[in-house]
């Protein structure tokens, strides 16, 4: 593997002192897209804030950790240096994009916007480059679309927009959360497939957050597996779908309707999630787990390596 | 098997919001007999909810028939359907907003057997708190005690008060977690299963519906496109609107992938208040002609199923866009 464009290591995020994400670690090599997945609550969306230095602070802050991004470590970054980060070598799009683009202002200047305060071009530059931007992401006409308005677009086309302004400036990093959770599975179908070919011509380092495990299969080479807060499995997809380790990561891929016969009961996993604030001290998904013991309820599981990725479990799927 | 439910060229317009006629339901027939669940399918702007919710009559139809158990329920005034609302109800996909927070899980439930007259309605409301596996004691908790999951069995009790002969339930699992959903789809079989219940199951969720439904019906802006066996239907699409939906479904890679066997469409669900002349999807299909464009395809019987497509017999066809 090629060197890592993002490493996060050991990083923590706590709500007032509560510890919404504990001790995660993963890395993003150029041309690279990681799936972090898992359910509503498990920390994947607060994790994408805190590697661009985003979370509301107070109350979210990083508790420890490092974040590094091309040499530097985001985490101690001052504002200023931040600034040029965001949106300048980390582009981010997120799941709604009726709500994250402007209402008031055109595709055109919202993609300009960008450019002007990034690299300090005047309009003409911003307009020709912004036009470029929506070709690349194959908005049809791209140059007759920079006057329209959000609302003039459709689900799909917004979304593509935000790809347009996450890409402006070159980013090496793309964060994508939940990108396509909004759309249609058609126009979801045409959205996976431009970030997967931005990622292979344009060499980005791509994070995919999802819920989804069938978006991951889709897209990612490497996926991580988080539940209440921490990273319980690692590796190649093809690995961890085709023969997962870790308890939890099995159960999900069981209870997938599409990995099931049409018909017969699915396979449940009973209980909830733990909030954070509730969950135990040892394996926090002890409690939901079919082969759970006395160590699991009383210790954390360490993270190992086994059979090439990196799983935390202590009695793992043989 | 006899039909409990005939809806016959079911039209519902609304205006939207600059003043133009859009036709959400556009002359949809649907067959649905006692005890079978009917798989609504497609995706957003399709009609599939303003479908559900006509058939309820919890919006009046423009134009059609609406036969339950034989009454066209259609154009009946409000006063008259009170005998039908107990028989119908409605799941929905929110399970955060369909229940009112200030309301204790007793007193929902219990509502409608409240407005229908019903006495006993503690004992009934414990009973039904159990069948969906709640436990009786969930009956003095308020909403937000619970998780999303759990509300929505919360949700499936109040539906079922009335002991109704029909459910329409729209995305009921759309909005919960992987690890929930799989719990109320095996809740919704179950219960169909042990009370015989009829049901609708709107969806654009195409593995899901696959799990619940023994027949689909796909909508595709305001019409049906095809509707067959569900198997029948996963096994061979013949739309090719059907074909794509099923082959977009993302999939966790198990094994071996077979590379990009995926359709991936052209553009988006064209605007519902002007649509395409012709076959509506004609714009995006791959294998369209031009009577696609001008003559509309009639909803036929072909070999298993009903297809509305000029192309869908032609087994070429079908090969090209595999």
């Amino acid at each position: 593997m090629s060197e890592a464009i993002l490493q996060v290591a050991n990083l923590t995020i706590a709500l007032k002192g509560l510890a919404l994400v504990e001790d995660i670690s993963f890395e993003i090599a150029a041309g690279e897209t990681l799936g972090l997945v898992g359910e509503s609550g498990c920390g994947k969306s607060v994790t994408a804030l805190a590697i661009q230095r985003l979370l509301p602070s107070p109350p979210l802050s990083i508790a420890a950790g490092r974040i590094l991004f091309a040499g530097r470590d985001l985490a101690r970054l001052d504002a200023h240096a931040l600034r040029r980060v965001r949106g300048g070598e980390i582009g981010m799009i997120f799941q709604e994009p009726m709500t994250s683009l402007n209402p008031v202002f055109t595709i055109g200047d919202q993609i300009g916007e960008v450019l002007a305060i990034h690299r300090g071009y005047d309009r003409r530059q911003c307009d020709a480059r912004a036009a470029e931007l929506l070709d690349l992401v194959g908005i049809p006409a791209a140059a007759s679309q920079l006057e329209r308005y959000p609302h003039q677009l459709s689900g799909g086309q917004r979304q593509r927009a935000m790809i347009a302004m996450a890409l402006a400036c070159e980013p090496k990093l793309l964060i994508a959360d939940e990108p396509t959770t909004a759309l249609d599975v058609t126009v979801q179908a045409q959205i996976l497939e431009l970030i997967d070919r931005l990622r292979r011509d344009l060499g980005l380092a791509c994070l995919l957050i999802t819920h989804d495990l069938g978006v991951v299969g889709e897209v990612c080479a490497r996926v991580a597996v988080m539940y209440a807060g921490r990273i319980v499995e690692q590796g190649p997809v093809e690995l961890l779908f085709g023969q997962p380790r870790h308890r939890y990561t099995r159960a999900l891929l069981d209870t997938i309707p599409a990995a099931n016969i049409p018909g017969r009961p699915l396979p449940a996993i009973p209980g909830n999630v733990p909030p954070p604030g509730a969950r135990p001290v040892g394996c926090a998904f002890a409690e939901r787990c079919n082969a759970a013991d006395a160590r699991c309820r009383a210790q954390l599981p360490p993270t190992t390596r086994i059979d090439g990725r990196d799983v935390a479990c202590w009695n793992p799927v043989p | 098997m006899t039909a409990l439910l005939e809806v016959r060229n079911l039209v519902k317009t609304y205006t939207d919001k600059r003043g133009r006629r859009v036709s959400a339901v556009d002359g949809v027939n649907l067959d649905l007999a006692q005890g079978e669940v009917l798989g609504i399918v497609g995706e957003s702007g399709c009609g599939k909810t303003t479908l559900g919710r006509t058939i309820l009559r919890l919006m009046a139809p423009d134009a059609g028939a609406i036969r339950f158990e034989g009454t066209d329920i259609a154009q009946l005034p409000e006063r008259r359907l009170k005998p039908f609302r107990r028989e119908m109800q409605m799941i929905f996909q929110d399970p955060f907003g369909s229940l009112n927070p200030r309301h204790k899980v007793g007193t929902i439930v219990g509502e409608p057997l409240a407005i229908h007259g019903y006495s006993d309605i503690a004992k009934r409301v414990a009973d039904l708190l159990e069948t969906v596996g709640l436990g009786a004691a969930a009956s003095s908790r308020f909403p937000h005690e619970f998780s999303g999951g759990q509300r929505q069995r919360i949700a499936i009790a109040r539906a079922l008060a009335l002991g109704p002969k029909l459910i329409v339930a729209d995305e009921p699992v759309s909005a919960l977690d992987v690890s929930i959903q799989s719990q109320i789809i095996n809740l919704i079989a179950d219960l169909r299963r042990r009370l015989q219940l009829s049901m609708l199951f709107i969806s654009h969720d195409l593995s899901v519906v696959r799990h619940v439904s023994d027949r689909i019906a796909v909508m595709y802006l305001g019409r049906v496109v095809e509707s067959g066996a569900t198997e029948a239907i996963f096994a061979k699409p013949r739309h090719p609107y059907t074909q794509a939906l099923i082959s977009a479904i993302p999939r966790p890679p198990s094994g071996a992938r077979t590379a990009s066997s995926r359709i991936v469409l052209k553009g988006e669900i064209p605007d519902p208040a002007d649509p395409p002349p012709g076959c509506r999807f004609h714009r995006r299909c791959p294998i369209a002609t031009e009577i696609c464009a001008c003559a509309v395809p009639e909803l036929k019987m072909q070999a298993d199923r009903l297809v509305a497509c000029h192309h869908a017999l032609s087994e070429a066809a079908s090969a090209q866009t595999r």
